[in-house]
């Protein structure tokens, strides 16, 4: 019999029943739920007159709509404040957790749900929330549903999938110093373009995937979806079980023990058969930074905007070009000659503490260049900001020229007051590049939180390997 | 959910690939609570030239002429013609409800992302898959034929030209018995509640850390 690959062990260990064809009854063991994708899914219980089916395997907070200033105020936004509102009253009603804006545990709930250790090795995860792949990293199979979804698995703890093909992305070899997850990841992306997942559950595999802490393991997981993928995992180790012990979520005492057990069987078999594999030299990633408006545009830091006329097919050609007149730029120029406006260090994708400290080592007794109009950093949770702020980071940030938020989605998507302005270019750690995705006619380039310091530095991107 | 069986409809054309869920809906509508009222904002920075915000009177602002939506032939137009990746990136459920608010009831394209096919099919909007090759051809006749209507068949999964071209797709089962009889796919596995029951009780005994107090 052959191997069975972490997904496959995942996928089988949650089957309730099989329907006819390839689609099975999943059962779900967390939900994680936030305020823009679940009202509906609520109002839809209440209209069925259906009651949830499990509520203590749900955990709920709001974050995309959250002010990162001047909390005691409240939410400014009327239609904002009213989704943050709703949420609450959904929840609470009946009786699931929930992390108000003034609990310190508040945050994103990607950051929350590991950090709580409500997010475990072997689980299954869902989230109304594209960015649930995350959770992968801890070896659980955790995947992004629409808000219909999001109502089926209150009402019935399952969701219908249809199996997924197992990818396998090995990044063999170590990664140079100065090289983050961020910049493996958005390599990774570029490789395979942002479809080159798709229909498949990556799998993340290599030296220089199980060098990274959990932390990392997130961020790259993070992006599997950026990669086409519903899913990205990275399977169990001591490091991930070093992390979630003694989280408060975690298992304790017998409960602990037996877990480890069955936890550290959570890896590929050695014999498992993958769909696809793609092997990413590590050694050969730098420092990487989106020039344009789709993820798999990115160019190492020492790179060129590339020339559309090279893309080789008409479609891609006519995106590029796109591309160029949204982001501003010409085909040739050096990647270190373009400027930045704003700087964002924050979101799901770089919000955790490993972030900020590797952000303020950069900035550390250094200024943000004048041409700068705003640095900022928004810690992923409540707990990430105090823990920096016992390192001292946050006066290291604002003796910088920086801002130091409270947490929350921030400018990753700019649903709250946090945006870009028409044209402004932004460095940063979030995920998406897309057209206006932070804030009508902004500009996003990608990088890591290092990458995104030493840009608010230089006034323009700039190889942070060379700034000591 | 409203049964999807035959259509046949106008077309418009949307030529570009990895059309974001971003671009579908901007991220300022999705403070909604609700789950109509999309589609006067369904690709609201391509279709505007002025800024969009929620609450504002839609008709009033300045249509953007160069977009397709905008232009009078594809009017009244219930396909959607696409390119590769349709549909990537963010989540959100409104993406469809936009394009299904708008009027749209099939989407034809190369390929889809993974979280907006699933979330197509739990609203009665089918999205169809062609060859590229055909999805060109279909581009190019849309573009050379005003009025140019296609009619999509889920029962017999074919969609066929004005000229009786006609291409066979192919659609999961499961999911196509449920948009052919507009099931709720919750009703449909609450019926099967005793299998959820049997499952958590084996899980329990094998993980018991899953099942807290």
């Amino acid at each position: 019999m052959t191997g069975k690959t972490l997904y496959d062990k995942l996928w089988d260990a949650h089957v309730v029943r099989r329907e006819d064809d390839d689609t099975a009854l999943l059962y779900i063991d967390r939900h994680l739920v936030h305020e823009v994708t679940s009202p509906q899914a609520f109002e839809g219980l209440r209209l069925a007159g259906r009651q949830p089916w499990r509520t203590n395997t749900v955990l709920a907070v709001p974050d995309h709509n959250v002010p990162t200033t001047d909390r005691d105020k409240g939410i400014a936004d009327p239609v904002s404040r009213t989704q943050v509102e709703t949420l609450q009253q959904n929840v609470t009603s009946l009786g699931i957790t929930f992390f108000p804006m003034g609990d310190v545990r508040q945050g994103i709930v990607h950051v929350i749900g590991p950090e709580q250790g409500a997010t475990l090795p072997g689980m299954t995860v869902v989230c109304g929330d594209s960015h649930t792949s995350t959770h992968g990293a801890f070896g659980a199979l955790s995947v992004g549903i629409g808000t219909s979804e999001v109502e089926h698995v209150l009402a019935t703890q399952c969701l219908l999938q249809k199996k997924m093909k197992n990818m396998l992305v090995s990044v063999d070899g170590k990664v140079g110093p100065g090289v983050t997850a961020k910049d493996i990841v958005l390599a990774i992306i570029g490789e395979i373009g942002t479809a080159g997942g798709t229909g498949c559950a990556i799998e993340f595999g290599g030296e220089a995937i199980r060098d990274l802490s959990m932390e990392g393991r997130m961020t790259v997981c993070n992006m599997a979806i950026e990669a086409g993928a519903r899913a990205g995992m990275v399977a169990v180790d001591q490091t991930t079980i070093d992390y979630v012990k003694e989280r408060p979520y975690a298992p304790r005492g017998e409960h602990w023990e037996q877990a480890v057990a069955v936890w550290q069987e959570l890896k590929s078999d050695p014999d498992a058969k993958f769909d696809h594999v793609v092997h990413i030299d590590a050694a050969s990633i730098q420092p990487q930074v989106s020039w344009g408006t789709s993820p798999e545009m990115v160019a190492p830091i020492g790179g060129r905007v590339p020339d559309p006329a090279t893309a080789g097919d008409a479609v891609k050609t006519r995106g590029m070009e796109r591309a160029l007149e949204y982001m501003g730029l010409k085909a040739g120029m050096a990647v270190t000659d373009i400027p930045v406006d704003k700087v964002f260090i924050g979101s799901c994708t770089n919000g955790r503490l490993e972030d900020i400290r590797a952000a303020a080592e950069v900035v550390k007794g250094r200024r943000v260049a004048e041409s700068v109009k705003l640095a900022m950093v928004v810690p992923g949770s409540g707990l990430v900001k105090q823990q920096a702020e016992q390192e001292g980071l946050d006066k290291v940030f604002l003796e910088a020229g920086f801002e130091w938020r409270d947490p929350g989605c921030s400018m990753c998507l700019a649903m709250n007051a946090d945006r870009l302005e028409p044209g402004e270019r932004c460095a940063s750690t979030s995920n998406r590049n897309f057209e206006g995705r932070q804030g009508l006619g902004g500009r996003t380039h990608l990088v890591s939180p290092a990458m995104a310091a030493a840009a608010a530095v230089a006034g323009h991107f700039v190889d942070v390997r060379e700034m000591n | 959910m409203e049964k999807f069986q035959r259509l046949t409809a106008k077309v418009a054309p949307l030529d570009r690939s990895n059309v974001d869920t971003d671009a579908i809906i901007p991220k300022q509508y999705l403070k909604s609570v609700k789950r109509t009222g999309f589609g006067p904002t369904l690709f609201d920075d391509w279709r505007y030239l002025d800024p969009g915000e929620p609450g504002m009177d839609h008709s009033q602002r300045r249509q953007n002429p160069d977009f397709v939506l905008n232009d009078a032939r594809y009017q009244g137009a219930q396909i959607l013609l696409a390119r590769k990746n349709f549909g990537c990136g963010s989540s959100r459920e409104h993406a469809v409800w936009a394009l299904t608010d708008y009027g749209f009831r099939a989407v034809i394209a190369p390929s889809y992302a993974d979280i907006f096919f699933s979330n197509s099919f739990k609203n009665g909007l089918l999205p169809l898959v062609l060859d590229e090759a055909i999805v060109d051809q279909l581009f190019n006749e849309v573009l050379a034929e005003p009025g140019y209507q296609l009619t999509v068949d889920l029962e017999a999964q074919t969609v066929e030209t004005p000229s009786g071209q006609s291409f066979s797709f192919e659609v999961d089962p499961f999911r196509r018995h449920c948009l052919l009889n507009g099931l709720d796919d919750i009703g449909l596995t609450l019926q099967h509640a005793d299998d959820i029951r049997a499952y958590e009780e084996k899980r329990r005994a094998e993980a018991p850390w899953l099942f807290p107090a």
